[in-house]
């Protein structure tokens, strides 16, 4: 199979594949002379650079139009990097700034990316939020950490850090720990302002006051609130108990994750990555370890790629496991959480022996794992799989055949295949809604093509299918788990690869150059050579991607998270206006976010 | 100083036996839920736990008694001492045994439901005088709910009054001697006991309340002991509607002369409580607009067909 697979690699796509190849034709024979640039990278998603006069065009183009029969439905991610610090840039415009569009193809199942130079004394280009609705949240993201104004925007204001933040946290000369800063002080007038940026003005949040016939109530849900699952707040505009408009309010989480990407070595900054979406554990390090080993040419041994599946399947059944329980509470079920919450201790305890740890192990390594499977790793994972598909079947009758739950559930905050797409909804909302997209199948990654597991797809994309679709992935984890234990191969738990990191140590001791090579990946970590990658997984909320930007350094140049639960949130108001409160609390429940996957 | 109805000894007995049974019931719920979700519940304090009910009350009465300043104050302390008052007034026509008892009332039904219908304005109030956003939505459901769904109560008990031709209770359970009401008033009972949750606003029908949409609804800014109040006096409801339950449906102290009276009220009782923990620990907890539309559109419409049917069949035999 390693065979197939790097034959593939070296044919398959240098010429980018189907659809992806049609619209660059038709690009470049639509805006001759526009395009700026064609960007090469290790990833081979087709990068063309457009002028901002033309980028709105040209995005319009792409998503208006069909190639070779397929279109590209979704715009994935909306980012910039800084690029003022950066030495590679070979072949590339000159820019101090550079907003990046990444379109994703799912009938065509192929990406591309939009890349405009800008610059520092100019940052502005055209709003994309009436072309996809996702892209209010991204473009204000971009304004927030960059400092790039979106001409038209409907409401430009800072979405993750408060209003009152001076700078813009993702430039280059934005200082990353707080030390580098003065130390923090809070005077009477700084208080005063602080707390007059705190009211609550139902103005700036896109709300009227009253209507004609009624005086609305707002209504401030979180951000410490017992079910909205973390620090998370949404103002809510009712009439009597009817939801007029809910604005979602993000940022308690914000951690900079991404400025500690740039921030650590490539190797020292996966356990951070297994906090993104805290309930994900290794499943975080995937699409990491994946961007990382791709830049350095990494091929990791057949046995590595088993245990990162076995480990993330049974990560993905956790966290639905808690989905599931969380859902049932929320809709007024106070058992199943604490029936659930035995499997998932069961499977941590798998976890914790084979990792040494439970929720966040950050066990995966760039170029392997962490440490080899201890001695009768299966014995616990055969149990495991002979417990649980009885119980997940009394959870059935407990929960999903429950006719008050269904009438709590069914028929709400439903939504169709083209608003998720317009939305960036992914996973196993999308699947709910009947379409049948699931990365492990479609693009497998990490050995998925040798599995055998069915994709679970619903209906009516409402509250009740998206948790359906997650108790049948978790019987689908339970396949691929089964699978694993009984194919696991032999062999190494690390690749040769010299950038391995931490190396293997067999001949560190031998010969001089290996000792100083072995010594300098151990305290520098290794060097990725200059290039770009887009990695993503099927995480357990959806598609969760990493864009790395390598310098040809020790340490990420730009590190891009690129969340399932951060698209997801921003439809919660387009899918519960006109319900009740109880109503909006069974959608938050169904959508499966963590706040640290959104804020990151 | 006797052992008869009405007596100084027998309602001091009787108020204590209930307060207590009440704060117990807060242990006995917590670790039955325990057992039901596969743990174990709280079992640190004194033998099984049992005196957890001790630490919890020294706790509440310690805590700071807090009223916010946006609180309409009167009423804010008025709202949870009219729960506890009209619950225990209501015991007082409970005939819990032959010579058991605060009066003999002939119009000991219609005592519970008026007490009934007054606590309502416990939580209406409370939530009203709170001044909290959430407080208000969890009184304006309260306060729909509660009107509701004593109509089915009241309705639903109709049929009993008519085949034992007294509001008395006494008299109700004397009447059930030879055969309980549950067999020829099955309808009945089962809409009493689901109005009876409603009453009491447990899950499922704690909408007033419901932890995950609206915090704690109408007793979010209550602190201390009138939390406790409110805490407790959900409890005592709960306790009361079980023993109307026994009363009304189940013959009372009625059963084989091996077990006293009094222990045959009190095993019903407490079968009904238990029955009313476990359905906590099972079911979710239907929308608010779901819940008045089942009540309005099903239960009541059944409950008047089950008085119309009841009053024929007693005619007939007549």
């Amino acid at each position: 199979m390693l065979a197939a697979e790097q034959s593939k690699e070296d044919t398959g796509r240098v010429v980018y594949s189907g659809p992806a190849n049609a619209a660059v034709e038709f690009l470049k024979k639509e805006f001759v002379g526009d395009l700026l640039a064609e960007q090469a990278n290790c990833d081979r998603i087709p990068t063309l650079w457009f002028d901002r006069a033309k980028v709105k065009a040209v995005l319009n183009c792409l998503r208006e139009n069909s190639f070779a029969g397929s279109r590209f439905e979704m715009l994935f991610d909306l980012t910039a990097i800084d690029e003022r610090a950066r030495v590679h840039r070979d072949g590339q415009p000159s820019s101090e700034f550079t907003v990046m569009y990444h379109l994703m193809s799912f009938s065509g199942n192929c990406d591309i990316r939009v890349k405009v130079p800008l610059f520092d004394a100019d940052l502005v280009l055209p709003t994309v939020s009436d072309l996809w609705s996702n892209a209010n949240w991204y473009e204000r993201e971009v304004w927030d950490m960059f400092g790039i104004r979106f001409d038209g925007h409907p409401n430009l204001y800072r979405l993750v850090l408060p209003p009152t933040w001076e700078g813009h946290a993702l430039r280059k000369e934005h200082p990353a720990r707080a030390t580098e800063m003065e130390p923090f002080s809070l005077n009477d007038v700084q208080t005063d302002a602080e707390q007059e940026a705190l009211k609550f003005k139902p103005e700036e949040w896109g709300m009227q006051k009253k209507s004609e016939d009624s005086e609305f109530m707002f209504l401030n849900l979180g951000p410490n609130h017992p079910s909205v699952h973390g620090a998370f707040r949404i103002a809510v505009q009712l009439d009597g108990e009817i939801l007029v408009d809910a604005v979602p309010d993000i940022g308690y989480h914000h951690r900079g994750a991404e400025k500690m990407g740039e921030r650590q070595s490539w190797h020292t900054f996966i356990p951070y990555t297994d906090r993104i979406d805290y309930l994900g554990g290794v499943m975080n390090n995937l699409p990491y370890v994946m961007a990382v080993e791709k830049m350095a040419g990494i091929q990791v041994p057949e046995r590595v790629k088993v245990i990162r599946v076995m480990l993330s399947e049974m990560f993905r059944i956790c966290s639905h496991l808690l989905f599931y329980g969380t859902f049932a509470q929320d809709v007024g079920q106070l058992s199943p959480i604490f029936y659930m919450f035995v499997e998932r201790e069961r499977i941590f305890n798998i976890i914790e022996s084979i990792c040494g740890a439970r929720m966040h192990p950050g066990w995966f390594r760039i170029g392997g794992v962490a440490q080899d499977l201890p001695a009768g790793w299966e014995k616990r994972i055969r149990e495991l799989l002979d417990f649980m598909p009885a119980r997940l079947d009394e959870y059935d009758s407990m929960v999903l055949n429950n006719g008050i739950l269904k009438r709590r559930t069914q028929g709400i905050g439903s939504y169709t295949t083209e608003e998720a797409f317009d939305w960036g909804i992914t996973g196993a909302g999308l699947r709910a809604t009947g379409y049948e997209w699931d990365y492990r199948k479609q693009r497998p990654y990490s050995g998925y093509e040798n599995f055998e597991f069915d994709i679970p797809i619903a209906e009516n994309g409402d509250c009740y299918d998206r948790c359906a679709v997650r108790v049948e992935e978790m019987r689908q984890s339970l396949r691929i788990i089964k699978q694993c234990v009984d194919n696991m191969p032999a062999g190494d738990y690390k690749s040769s690869h010299p950038l391995t990191t931490p190396p293997r140590k067999e001949k560190s001791m031998k010969d001089i150059e290996t000792l100083i090579n072995h010594f300098l990946s151990v305290s520098w970590g290794p060097v990725i050579p200059p290039t770009e990658v887009s990695m993503a997984i099927e995480a357990t909320k959806g598609i969760n991607g990493y864009y790395l930007v390598s310098d040809g350094n020790t340490t990420s140049y730009r590190t891009r998270i690129r969340t399932p639960s951060f698209a997801h949130l921003q439809m919660i108001p387009a899918i519960s206006r006109g319900f009740m409160v109880s109503d909006l609390i069974a959608i938050i429940a169904s959508i499966d976010f963590v706040m640290a996957d959104v804020d990151r | 100083m006797a052992w008869e109805v009405g007596s100084g000894l027998t309602i001091s007995a009787i108020l204590l036996v209930v307060i207590v049974t009440a704060a117990m019931l807060i242990w006995v719920e917590r670790r039955l839920l325990g057992f039901w979700q596969d743990r174990l519940g709280p079992n640190r304090v004194g033998p099984f736990g049992l005196l957890q009910v001790v630490a919890d009350m020294i706790k509440i009465f310690t805590k700071e008694d807090w009223i916010p300043p946006f609180a309409d104050r009167f009423s804010f302390v008025l709202a949870p001492a009219i729960i506890m008052i009209v619950i225990l007034m209501s015991f007082s026509v409970i005939p819990f045994a032959p010579g058991l008892g605060v009066v003999d009332s002939n119009v000991g039904v219609l005592f519970v439901l008026a007490m009934a219908s007054l606590g309502a304005y416990s939580v209406m109030l409370g939530g009203l005088a709170s001044d909290n956003k959430y407080a208000l939505l969890g009184s304006l459901r309260a306060a729909a709910q509660m009107v509701s769904y004593e109509v089915f109560m009241g309705v639903s008990i109709l049929g009993v009054v008519a085949l034992a031709g007294s509001f008395n209770l006494r008299e109700i359970v004397i009447a059930q001697e030879d055969g309980w009401y549950v067999i020829p008033q099955f309808i009945g009972f089962v809409i009493f006991l689901i109005a009876g949750i409603a009453e009491s606003h447990r899950l499922p029908f704690d909408i007033p309340e419901a932890e995950q949409e609206i915090c704690a609804g109408y007793h979010t800014e209550y602190s201390g002991m009138k939390f406790g109040m409110f805490f407790v006096g959900e409890y005592l409801g709960l306790v009361l509607i079980s023993s109307l339950i026994t009363v009304l449906f189940f013959g009372g102290w009625n059963g084989p002369e091996f077990l006293p009276p009094i222990v045959w009220f009190s095993a019903k009782a407490f079968f009904f409580i238990a029955f009313f923990i476990l359905l906590r620990a099972a079911i979710p907890r239907p929308r608010y607009d779901q819940l008045m539309s089942y009540g309005w559109l099903f239960l009541l419409p059944l409950s008047l067909i089950n008085l119309l049917v009841t009053g024929a069949v007693i005619l007939l035999e007549n």
